[in-house]
């Protein structure tokens, strides 16, 4: 009897110390980037472009990366956007939700959700060179969309799957044409599980690398049209980490920080803006 | 009354007609990207023979040696010890968050475990880096000296905390979460009468757990286990900051590896300069491809089935 | 003159035959009510009447239905006119997320009308018909879930008589609500059914006694017998409505 109760005791004990060793690596990890980050970050870092020979340690800041990845991630996230919500509206049963298309569709972005993004930077490469351009913001904002397409999608599908029958059955039932019942039931009920969702994978988006690695290149300054190359936070950390010289790890410390904000404060909002969007959903 | 019924169905089917281009274009350019990556990786197949290159383990483009062994065997390395750290790690976790905490408790941690799910992988590389790195060095120090001679445990060369445990224990640290939040779904669909008719047998919760809950959820933990495999095998920067990259294959631990896709992201610079070097990275990332894309497609398959299982 | 004629009407589900060749003609300008027990077939026989079963998944329909004499089964029926014609009340109200006002003026405004003025007077006009205007007149623009069961239900009335339907088919539009509710629903029926033909589901005789002008039986998918209530309920012609009637079945 009692050796049942100890097997119960040891097992809460295991579970208790696996959990804590995930939580405690987890606040390890806040807590190294935080200091590390803290102490290598300033107002300037944040502002100034960097004037040159960042590898040898040269000044300015990180400005062209923040600006970098923030329109590559916006840039994605809206491309992205643009085929993701049509496609899960289509996965729908109002739509092609019962044939075997969508089946096949729905299998093959669940295949595509887990291939990893260097596979999408390395076939954006190719298509780079057979077209002969350089790497560039085009192209990093094409790899991108591609790494965040699968996420958005299934998150949305998720979203338009909840919204009742019912619901839907009752816009028909005076009228509407499928068009209008999406457009104006549909999609007002499923609101903020879809903005969470365009969030989540903007989320993504900011801190990929390796799609943006081989397609976006990487430059000291803020591109000024979709060809010129483009710096990015996650590219600044992986470039700079090792340089023997303090500046230049210095700037890879603050690019990693301003990444873990930015990345925490997108939870943060995902989080609470569902609230005020959720004003008129039926429960 | 007529002309706006017929410009109400106009809109309709337009916007029918954009959800199917939708919905071609995704297969449309799933098809590109697969074809690119075939066509690019082509110039090396015509020149050798598939099974050369897989199993040789000469890596040295200027000679024009494509030997992908060490990195396949780098890559299936570094994903097996982490996944052999993740998954009894993330079992614990999801039982605990399932079954055992507290309301508040768990309230309070699966945010934080989603939170960790989207970390992105350089700031796990500088973790790893700044503490993985060196704890591993110091214990790669420790085993040289007083185990010299463990199969897999000793290092062969001068450790340096750059190594394919590193690389284990990193990857296990970003793939727990997302395999934490599928089994911790699954775990909370199985119904409660099930526990309920369990204890009132008599058994302790650990028991309901491992022989009725467990057991019922089987199939879907083996889908996020497979699905955690499939993320770490195919996961690239954080990995690449702290596994050593050496084109040899790992005898140990402890020693440095190179898996595929710290390969290809390490050749980026080079790799227009030697000819076929650019075939040889497009082939090792279609490879990543197909092998990634059969275990998430297997493990969703699985992940289906169980769902709908509840719904039916 | 009837309203509906119903000729043949067969529903399979798979290899399940819901309807079994129901024909019937549906008077207009009264309540009809569709009567029996539960798993008979009476929702997939009203939903046949705006189409709606076009939507359950695997249901084949044989046979014709003709609405003011036009074939509403044919492959070409014009859907969105049918729809607003026909109008729908379902057992769970089923209110949009919108405020109670652009639930209301949603249908009408989609039909065309735009004038907000023409809109606000609908709005008031459909909510005075179902008594709910003085209830919610200082909150026009609340969200429409805040409303009780029995409101939102009036609600989603207002909403189908805002398209101007001629005819109001209801599945057991009282079931989910408390007695006083039903009761304001009940006798809302009996003023509309002068300016439509109501076609009523229910399984509560006691509902079908106070309200039905003509009664349809069905038993196991068929139309086992119909007449006006008068008649039915006194003097039932077949074995299944007289056990029906003395609650030996259902």
């Amino acid at each position: 009897m009692t050796w049942r109760r100890r097997q119960e005791r040891w097992m809460k004990v295991a579970m208790m110390a696996a959990t804590s060793l995930l939580i405690g690596s987890f606040f390890a990890l806040l807590t190294v980037l935080v200091v590390k980050g803290w102490q290598a970050i300033s107002w300037s870092m944040v502002v100034k472009l960097p004037t040159g020979g960042a590898y040898f340690g040269g000044e300015g800041g990180i400005l062209n990366a923040i600006v970098g990845s923030l329109l590559l991630a916006v840039g994605a996230t809206s491309l992205s956007l643009l085929v993701a919500l049509p496609t899960a509206l289509l996965l729908q049963p109002d739509y092609a939700g019962r044939k075997k298309f969508a089946q096949f569709l729905r299998s093959l972005l669940d295949g595509l959700w887990g291939v990893p993004s260097i596979v999408y930077g390395a076939c954006g490469y190719a298509l780079l060179v057979a077209l002969g351009w350089r790497a560039c913001l085009l192209g990093g904002l094409i790899a991108l969309a591609f790494v965040e397409l699968p996420i958005m999608v299934r998150a949305m599908d998720e979203a338009l799957g909840i919204v009742p029958k019912a619901m839907k059955e009752a816009a028909y039932a005076l009228a509407f044409t499928r068009y209008e019942t999406m457009r104006h039931v549909v999609l007002r009920q499923a609101l903020p599980s879809l903005v969470t969702a365009v969030l989540l994978a903007f989320g993504r988006g900011i801190g990929d690398a390796a799609s943006v690695l081989f397609t976006a290149g990487y430059t000291d300054n803020i591109p000024r049209s979709l060809f010129d190359p483009v710096a990015s936070l996650p590219l600044t950390v992986f470039f700079l980490l090792n340089t023997p010289f303090e500046e230049g790890q210095r700037r890879a410390y603050a690019a990693a920080f301003v990444l873990l904000v930015l990345v925490l404060a997108v939870n943060v909002l995902a989080r609470v803006i569902t609230k005020p969007l959720s004003r008129y959903i039926v429960r | 009354m007529a002309k706006v019924m017929s410009r109400r169905l106009f809109w309709d089917r337009t916007f029918t007609v954009l959800l199917w281009g939708a919905g071609c274009l995704v297969i449309g350019l799933t098809g590109t990207l697969f074809t690119a990556l075939f066509w690019r990786a082509l110039p090396l197949l015509h020149r050798q023979p598939l099974s050369e290159l897989l199993m040789g383990t000469q890596w040295q483009p200027a000679k024009e040696a494509f030997g992908f062994l060490p990195f396949l065997i780098g890559s299936l390395g570094v994903t097996l010890t982490a996944m052999a750290i993740a998954v009894p790690l993330s079992l614990l976790t999801a039982v605990y968050l399932a079954e055992y905490a507290r309301p508040t408790v768990r309230l309070l941690l699966k945010p934080m475990v989603d939170l960790m799910a989207g970390i992105p992988s350089v700031v796990y590389g500088v973790f790893g880096v700044l503490v993985i790195v060196p704890a591993v060095g110091k214990l790669a120090a420790f085993v040289k000296t007083y185990l010299p001679s463990v199969p897999l445990l000793t290092p062969s060369a001068p450790p340096t905390g750059y190594s394919l445990l590193a690389g284990g224990i990193v990857l296990a640290l970003m793939v727990s979460p997302t395999v934490i939040a599928v089994m911790d779904e699954i775990l909370r669909s199985i119904p409660m009468s099930l526990r309920e008719a369990a204890l009132a047998l008599g058994a302790t919760r650990w028991e309901t757990v491992r022989f009725v809950v467990l057991r019922a959820g089987h199939p879907g933990i083996v889908s996020a286990v497979l699905l955690g495999f499939a993320r770490a095998f195919g996961e690239t920067m954080a990995v690449v900051m702290v596994v050593g990259n050496v084109p040899s294959i790992p005898k140990s631990l402890f020693d440095p590896a190179y898996p595929l896709p710290a390969l290809i992201a390490n050749s980026y610079g080079e790799m227009m300069s030697v000819p076929l070097y650019d075939a040889a990275l497009m082939l090792a990332a279609l490879w990543l491809f197909l092998s990634v894309l059969a275990v998430n497609l297997v493990a969703q398959h699985f992940l289906r089935r169980v769902r709908r299982g509840w719904a039916g | 003159m009837p309203r509906i004629v119903v000729r043949n009407l067969s529903v399979y589900y798979g290899s399940h035959q819901a309807l079994r060749d129901v024909s019937v003609e549906i008077p207009d300008g009264q309540i009809t009510v569709v009567l029996g027990p539960s798993g008979c077939g009476k929702t997939t026989f009203l939903r046949c009447l705006n189409r709606l079963i076009d939507l359950t998944e695997g249901a084949k329909v044989t046979g014709e239905v003709f609405l003011d004499g036009e074939n509403i089964l044919a492959k070409d029926a014009d859907l969105l006119r049918l729809r607003q014609k026909v109008g729908m009340l379902t057992q769970k109200p089923q209110v949009f997320p919108m405020s109670i006002y652009e639930n209301v003026a949603f249908g009408a405004w989609l039909k065309g009308l735009r004038d907000k003025k023409a809109l606000d007077e609908l709005v008031r006009q459909c909510l005075q018909r179902v008594h709910l205007l003085e209830e919610v007149r200082d909150r026009l623009f609340a969200p429409a879930f805040q409303l009780s069961v029995g409101q939102q239900q009036r609600l989603c009335l207002a909403r189908a008589l805002a398209v101007e339907p001629e005819v109001l088919l209801c599945d057991e539009p009282t079931s989910a609500l408390d007695p006083l509710s039903a009761q304001k629903v009940e006798e809302l029926f009996r003023e509309l059914k002068e300016r439509y033909t109501i076609v009523l589901v229910t399984h509560s005789l006691r509902q079908a006694k106070r309200l039905a002008d003509y009664v349809l039986f069905f038993y196991m998918g068929e139309l086992v017998e119909h007449g006006p209530a008068q008649q039915v309920f006194s003097e039932p012609k077949e074995e299944q409505t007289k056990a029906f009637l003395t609650g030996v079945i259902g």
